[in-house]
């Protein structure tokens, strides 16, 4: 991935920061600066807490071009617990013990490797909850 | 708008074309379809084509296939909707012919996919879903479809096994389509003991990596009659979109493109899903036969794999599918397959269907998904009566 793409993406690759509908007050993640509830515009800030639960996961064998290094991998959708759907790797966890309904948390992790541009991409990936919640 | 009929078809064999390159694989089709429509000349050629740029390193298709089919100087271009791009270019020859723009216009869609090692095709077929938010985490596009899959399953209480009907069905269907990919036919049994790729998803919910290409000629349908012995009218043409992140959408088990693309095609062509003799539905995965058939309306959310399971997409059932053998077995070389969805429904509407036809065929449906629901396009074909 692009030096200058990745960068652009590091408030929600890093933060997980989305947006909050000032009008009908839906939280967004990924942004979008229009709100898909009620169509207003939404660009305040909105950095999601980072806890959900599994919606759906599955394993990857057969991997896109920059991702072999990780196989297997388990990815995932998780529901934060704000409401949206979020499409992440988890990680720290094995396949087999991965449920719908399992209680994740956002940790910052290696996505990608260097790839020619030599950038190492962080991100956001999901593991079992182990932090106390507030 | 003035109505539209197709007035030939062709399609060259899905497979493992080694010896034959992307621009080849187009006019094979072109001048097929040409041939069958007794054409030598065209006002307009629409290119569906999703991965040349990625896989074959080449863009620009229409002028090229223009060129190369005999064409040059005729307006041309490549339409893109990612696995739509067959209906897509469809949609636009349609477009123009009924506009009033064009009167002979040749719709091609052409994919050469097996030239790239396996990991290229991979990035260059998730380019279909959202760069930065699904594919960037390292999804490929099965991973996407096994999401949706597992959450089926968990939802309505499906095993994985109960998905087999669908395989089973398209490689029943293609032992007797010349043209298609797997003419051989697998039972439940060995279903359940295909590998594995990407859980849920085994190698037998999964359509092909694969080459081929299609192509129809498109005329105004008053003239049609005149030009071919066995025109047909396309009654519906209509698309619906979506959110390109499976993430994005409220419901990921539910459709909303393909219900807004069909919901609309049907109200052209004033038709209900009662009235359709066949579906050639998009059946990349079998996960995605089951959404079609619900958001299609021919079952309730959760009650599409119920369909396959009684038996009811078969030739004999209440709506056949994959009459063919579909993505799964015909084949599924992406930026064609919507362009081979519509001349199998032209074979059917023909009676030239042989074992597979349907018994008095006369309204078959064809709906073409790109990404996993984002884009759809549905077309609605009826045979014109003498």
């Amino acid at each position: 991935m692009s030096v200058p793409r990745n960068w652009r993406l590091q408030q929600q690759r890093y933060c997980l920061v989305g947006e909050i509908c000032e009008k009908c007050g839906a939280k967004i993640f990924p942004p979008r600066d229009v709100c898909p509830e009620c169509e207003a515009p939404a660009q305040t800030p909105f950095a999601f807490s980072g806890r959900g639960e599994v919606y759906s996961y599955s394993t990857v064998y057969h991997p896109p071009r920059g991702f072999e290094e990780f196989v297997p991998y388990t990815v995932a959708l998780v529901r934060l617990e704000e409401g949206p759907l979020v499409t992440a790797q988890l990680t720290d966890v094995d396949a087999d013990q991965v449920r719908i309904g399992m209680p994740v948390e956002m940790v910052t992790r290696k996505v990608q490797g260097g790839g020619e541009e030599g950038a190492i991409v962080y991100g956001y990936k999901f593991r079992p909850a182990i932090r106390p919640t507030a | 708008m003035r109505d539209v009929a197709i007035i030939g078809v062709g399609q060259t064999k899905v497979g493992e074309h080694w010896d034959v390159s992307l621009r080849h694989l187009a006019l094979e089709a072109v001048q097929a379809a040409m041939t069958d429509a007794g054409v030598t000349r065209a006002d307009a050629l629409y290119v569906g084509n999703m991965l040349s740029g990625e896989l074959a390193g080449q863009e620009h298709l229409g002028a090229l296939v223009a060129d190369f089919a005999g064409l040059r100087g005729i307006e041309a271009f490549k339409i893109e909707a990612a696995c739509g791009s067959g209906a897509a270019a469809l949609r636009m020859g349609y477009v123009a012919v009924a506009g009033g723009l064009a009167d002979i216009v040749i719709v091609v869609g052409v994919e050469k996919m097996t030239d790239a090692l396996g990991p290229d095709t991979t990035m260059a077929l998730a380019m279909a879903a959202d760069g930065d938010y699904e594919a960037a985490q390292g999804l490929s596009f099965v991973a996407i479809n096994a999401l949706l899959m597992r959450r089926y399953m968990h939802e309505y209480g499906y095993s994985h096994q109960d998905f087999a009907p669908f395989a089973v069905n398209a490689h029943h269907n293609a032992m007797n389509n010349p043209h298609a990919m797997f003419r051989f036919p697998v039972t439940a049994e060995r279903f359940a003991r295909a590998k594995m790729i990407c859980d849920p998803i085994n190698l037998l919910d999964s359509s092909p990596i694969c080459d081929g290409a299609a192509a129809v000629v498109l005329a105004p349908a008053d003239a049609a009659r005149t030009l071919s012995a066995a025109p047909i009218r396309i009654v519906a043409s209509a698309v619906g979109t979506d959110t390109l992140a499976v993430h994005d959408r409220r419901d990921p088990l539910v459709l909303e493109g393909a219900i807004l693309s069909t919901r609309r095609a049907y109200e052209q062509a004033g038709v209900g899903p009662e009235d359709i003799d066949l579906f050639e539905l998009h059946d990349a995965f079998s996960i995605m036969a089951a959404l079609s058939l619900e958001a299609a309306g021919f079952a309730d959310k959760g009650q599409g794999l119920r369909l396959a399971l009684d038996g009811e997409i078969g030739i004999d059932g209440r709506i056949p599918v994959a009459t063919m053998g579909g993505l799964k077995a015909r084949g599924h070389p992406v930026g064609a397959t919507g362009i081979y969805q519509v001349v199998e429904v032209v074979q059917q509407l023909r009676g030239l269907a042989g074992a597979n036809q349907v018994p008095n065929a006369r309204l078959g449906m064809a709906q073409n998904i790109g990404g996993s629901g984002a884009t759809v396009i549905t077309h609605i074909l009826e045979r014109m009566e003498d």
